[in-house]
């Protein structure tokens, strides 16, 4: 049987290696942020996060072989059942949760605590994929056919939301990505990044002028046009559209002051203004661009930060892990760290392409749009450019839930992606 | 046509490559500014410390507060002196001085500063600091030192010093440093939280050399050190001061207690010592002479020392009988068939005239009828069940229990009871005849000061107390501990009291005490001469004035001073007029208990090894403990050192090092 050749020689030692590179930057910096010059910290000393994250990553290899073991059609046979178990969890995590850092999210057994939000991504992953690899689907002709989908997303959304786990719940903005590859029309996505920077510019602006804006540009606009598509509509299309967005700059102030709690509000203004509250929530990313700036060129050296030292920063092996590399290693470190993600999302879009399977292709699309998204949000907030928002980054973020269900959603398509020459296409 | 969608969304993920890139680029790479902020400039984290809170007297007057002072510290290897003598001079060191602090701060560390010299005056500090800026690798670090408005209360308040290596070691949460200052006695110890308040951090900036280079992100960061909390004591200041003087040269404790309150007005541990000797540059040396001495300045003996009550006792006695109904307030006792014996006094046909002459025989059969109240026939058994009913009473006044003043090391005192005597005798081997001596406040009852006061208290209010405390206020809200507003009952009722305090009154007026009775004031007042086999007896007196409105309750302890009515009334009765008419109209009673020198007859407390004889240990020199659990130290057991006279209290410390400063 050609199955029973070794998985080793079909898996993608590209993607593996950059697993591996990723695994061990990321250790080596958590060791170099919990590293106490006075008291001598070990690395392997399962008291600090460097030698906990190193038993994590053990575990993980664990978890790996088990993936590769497991028959390549377990994931999509069983892809309704554990999106029903995780759900199961986020719903128990709800009434049984342990309460860590404000958010409800934790089921602990014993001394070991686990994130059920973390799998949900997992889950949704394979949940969409199942669903889309139905080939009478069709994104860009029924809208009838979202409504499962939204479906999947919305219910651990909602229970994400619930156990106060906002960060986890925005990581599902990224199913877009596959989304609009399979077939989403483009001003869907288009609309949405329109909407972000009106939201933006309404923060930065006053509203009136921004409004005055809209309605030079759409005479602009209107002037320039053709005569021809004025008359079939274009007139009326572009003045509804002006007011759509004068509607949504004016939306925008409303959510911001009447819908959004305080502390969202803060972080949103934060990464427009840092200096706005430079004690409270501006803290964060002051300290984190300073450290980061500080790195220079080649970086301060290996356990040389000082500004990590004074625990300026703060959250700094988990959700700021990239300030570390920023101020040790310099711009030459994070340029390596930018380029590996880049590559292995690249990657990951390159092998979907690749697959014979409808489903093996959008999960593999699911998983490079929540590595990239993580990737986004995350070195996004810390050099200054997103919101606050507490996402771990993959494969560097010092925790074990975080560290296992990015192994197992990589490793899953990994697998799938070996098994790809005995896998028959079905459109 | 929608495989081609795969080079939009590649490109898209490249182009928040790029854009986080250029980012990078421009923070670490065109943007100097983070780079000057952290790297060439170091950023270094200095505490300050905060005052500590300052204690007020119950009108708010000022007892101890913080004088600012200057360590200065020394950087070994940054040091360059041409001319050491002129800096010895400057300082008022001798060389040698100088050589051995500079050895002992080289061997802790050349790099690292360590503490030259400490607490310097700010005149000090004003006048040496131009000089100063001529050798490198000294630098002043401002501290503070506690300050006493008045050379009193050194007991009560305690003094601070630097943590030891143990407290270092046993702190609970890591908050202390090496070289930290913690409160170790008294009122500094039990309010340490409240008083240390909270360290500040500054982030400074610093060049290479070191050299200091302004705030860091101007200050943003930084913490600022928040003072500690004023307390606010019950005590007042004047009359402590004139308890202090009237005890001078005697050994022995005052305390007076604010009975509706429990608040202490006055607290006097004889001999004392001025306080602001353990708040100085010399604290070692000063501690180690006060731990030396042998009247034992440093044990504060109204909470610590332990006594027999002696006659004062009486008056349990005398209410539990009434509450328990085995007499009336119309009983009366002769001395006949009694084994206890008296002093020729007029018949006792009521309580009061019991209380009022102190009749040891009608004690005796009060106590007796408690213990066999029970009408068990065997006379043993009837003991043992007696006795622990009596013993339940007594403890409701605070007998043999700690009452919870906010002291350290209060002591538990003694009450016995029927396993205590079961020890000895084993069960039910004996009875009532064995333990008479208790009836009359002998035996094996021991008290402190306080718990008398604190049973002066209890009959001012008639059958409560709250718990005696030195702090009645924390911070500026003036908050009081829930345990010092709660009403602890006795059990016995109001009525009970009347008779009691009538004979305290005849006490006062035409008993015992009468020799110190004050116009104008109506005291209830109790003798007590508690009995000790190796010297005079102690004189103890407790009462309350006015005898209609509480204001005060006090008692007083001289050791070896004879009956009560000879030091202890007249000095607790001059008190009392001194606080409620704020002055004192029998001079001559004044001017004979401030002359009058007990020294010469105090017997030194000892380490008692058995065997020893009593002419022995009179010729032998002290050689005290410094242990104030030590039994041996709370009963005096030997003679007086061949000059009294040096040791007189308070005791004052050798000129010549409190003039050693600059």
């Amino acid at each position: 049987m050609a199955e029973s050749k070794p998985i080793t020689k079909n898996v993608d030692w590209m993607v593996v290696l950059i697993y591996i590179a990723c695994l061990t930057i990321g250790w080596l910096n958590i060791y170099a942020a919990v590293y106490n010059p006075e008291a001598h910290t070990n690395m392997f000393d399962l008291s600090n996060n460097a030698g906990k994250q190193l038993m994590w990553i053990g575990t993980a290899a664990l978890l790996i072989i088990c993936i590769l073991v497991i028959d390549y059609k377990f994931y999509e046979t069983f892809s309704f059942v554990i999106y029903a178990v995780v759900i199961f969890l986020l719903v128990v995590v709800l009434f049984a949760g342990s309460n860590i850092n404000g958010s409800r999210s934790w089921i602990k057994l014993g001394s070991f605590s686990l994130q059920p939000a973390e799998f949900s991504k997992l889950a949704v992953s394979l949940a969409i994929s199942k669903y889309l690899s139905d080939p009478a689907i069709s994104l860009n002709r029924k809208l009838k056919d979202y409504y499962p989908i939204m479906g999947i997303i919305a219910l651990p959304a909602f229970l994400i939301l619930l156990s106060n786990e906002t960060g986890s719940m925005l990581v599902f903005a990224s199913f877009a990505i596959v989304l609009y590859r399979e077939g989403m029309p483009g001003f869907i996505p288009a609309i949405g990044m329109i909407g972000a920077a009106l939201l933006i510019i309404t923060l930065l602006f006053v509203k009136w002028y921004i409004a005055g804006a809209i309605i030079v540009i759409a005479g602009l606009v209107i002037w320039l046009m053709p005569v021809m598509t004025r008359r079939r509509g274009g007139l009326w299309a572009t003045i509804i559209v002006a007011f759509v967005m004068i509607g949504i700059v004016f939306g925008v102030d409303f959510f911001m002051n009447n819908v959004l709690q305080k502390h969202q509000r803060g972080r949103i203004m934060v990464l427009l203004d840092p200096d706005s509250d430079p004690r409270g929530i501006g803290w964060n990313v002051i300290q984190s661009k300073i450290a980061i700036g500080s790195g220079g060129v080649w970086g301060k050296g290996f356990l040389q930060g000082t500004q990590t030292k004074f625990d300026f920063v703060p959250e700094q092996s988990t959700d700021f892990i990239f300030c570390t590399v920023g101020e040790e290693h310099g711009f030459l470190g994070t340029t390596i760290v930018v380029f590996l993600f880049v590559a292995l999302i690249s990657r990951l879009v390159v092998l979907a392409e690749r697959q014979r399977s409808r489903f093996a292709r959008v999960y593999g699309y699911c998983v490079a749009g929540i590595i990239f998204f993580h990737f986004l949000v995350n070195v996004g907030m810390t050099i200054g450019l997103m919101p606050v928002i507490g996402i771990p980054l993959p494969f560097f973020s010092y925790g074990g839930s975080s560290l296992w269900s990015f192994s197992v959603l990589l490793f899953i398509f990994l697998k799938i992606d070996a098994q790809r020459p005995f896998t028959l296409s079905r459109g | 046509m929608l495989e081609s969608r795969r080079f939009v969304i590649i490109g898209f993920f490249a182009l928040v490559g790029i854009i986080y890139l250029l980012r990078l680029f421009y923070l670490q790479v065109l943007d100097e500014s983070y780079s000057i902020e952290s790297s060439s400039n170091s950023i270094k984290r200095v505490t300050e410390i905060p005052f500590r809170g300052q204690i007020y007297d119950r009108y708010g007057k000022l007892i101890v507060y913080n004088t600012p002072v200057y360590d200065l510290l020394v950087t070994p290897y940054k040091v360059k002196m041409d001319d050491t003598l002129r800096f010895c001079q400057v300082l008022g060191i001798e060389r040698r001085d100088f050589d051995s602090l500079m050895n002992a701060a080289s061997t802790y560390s050349r790099v690292k500063p360590s503490l030259f010299l400490r607490q310097l005056s700010k005149e000090d500090f004003a006048s040496i600091q131009d000089i100063m800026v001529d050798y490198s690798g000294f630098e002043f670090a401002k501290s503070s030192l506690r300050t006493y408005t008045a050379p009193t209360l050194a007991n009560t308040l305690g003094y601070v010093s630097e943590i030891t290596k143990g407290q270092l070691e046993k702190q609970e949460e890591p908050y202390y440093r090496q070289g930290d200052y913690i409160g170790q006695s008294g009122v500094e110890r039990i309010y340490e939280n409240e008083l240390r308040g909270k360290r500040g951090t500054k982030f400074v900036m610093q060049n290479v050399a070191g050299v200091y280079k302004g705030p860091w992100k101007n200050g943003e960061l930084d913490t600022m050190a928040v003072a500690g909390e004023n307390l606010y004591t019950g005590l007042d200041l004047e009359v402590q001061q004139y308890a202090d003087s009237l005890m001078v040269n005697k050994v022995g404790s005052v305390v007076a207690i604010e009975p509706k309150t429990g608040q202490i007005i006055s607290m006097v541990s004889a001999p004392t010592y001025d306080p602001n000797i353990l708040a100085s540059r010399y604290f070692s040396k000063n501690f180690a002479a006060l731990a030396r001495n042998p009247y034992k300045p440093l044990f504060n003996r109204p909470v610590m020392a332990s006594y027999r009550p002696g006659s004062t006792f009486k008056l349990i006695q005398a209410l539990i009988g009434l509450q328990e109904g085995v007499i009336t307030p119309g009983s009366g006792f002769t001395h006949a068939n009694c084994p206890v014996g008296c002093h020729n006094h007029p018949a006792t046909s009521t309580v009061a005239l019991g209380v009022t002459h102190s009749c040891n025989p009608y004690f005796y059969n009060v106590f007796r009828r408690l213990i066999y109240k029970n009408n068990i026939k065997n006379t043993f058994k009837a003991s043992a069940v007696g006795l622990d009913a009596w013993h339940d009473d007594i403890a409701k006044f605070g007998i043999g229990q700690r009452l919870g003043i906010d002291l350290p090391s209060e002591y538990k005192g003694n009450l016995p009871n029927k396993k205590y005597y079961d020890r000895f005798y084993g069960e039910y081997r004996w009875k009532f005849s064995n333990i008479y001596s208790l009836s009359i406040g002998e035996g094996e009852l021991l008290i402190t000061p306080l718990k008398m006061a604190n049973v002066a208290a209890i009959i001012a209010n008639r059958g409560y107390f709250y718990t005696p405390h030195v702090i009645h206020g924390i911070g500026d809200k003036k908050t009081v501990k829930p345990e010092f507003l709660e009403r602890h009952e006795t059990g016995v009722d109001a009525h009970n009291f009347e008779p009691v305090i009538e004979g305290m009154i005849g006490a006062v007026e035409a008993g015992t005490a009468r020799r110190s009775k004050v116009e104008g004031i109506t005291i209830a007042g109790k003798t007590g001469t508690s009995q000790n086999k190796r010297g005079d007896d102690h004189s103890i007196f407790i009462a309350f004035a006015p005898v209609d409105d509480p204001k005060i309750a006090i008692a007083v302890f001289v050791e070896n001073a004879g009956a009560g009515g000879s030091a202890a009334a007249p000095i607790a009765n001059l008190i009392i007029e001194k606080y409620l008419s704020r002055k004192v109209t029998n001079k001559a009673l004044e001017e004979r208990m401030l002359k009058l020198d007990l020294m010469s007859k105090v017997v030194l407390p000892t380490t008692k090894k058995p065997g020893e004889t009593e002419t022995k240990k009179k010729e032998e020199v002290k050689k005290p403990t410094g242990d104030p659990n030590d039994p041996a130290n709370r009963l005096p057991g030997a003679p007086h050192p061949a000059n009294p006279a040096a040791m007189r209290g308070p005791v004052t410390l050798p000129k010549q090092s409190q003039q050693k400063a600059l």
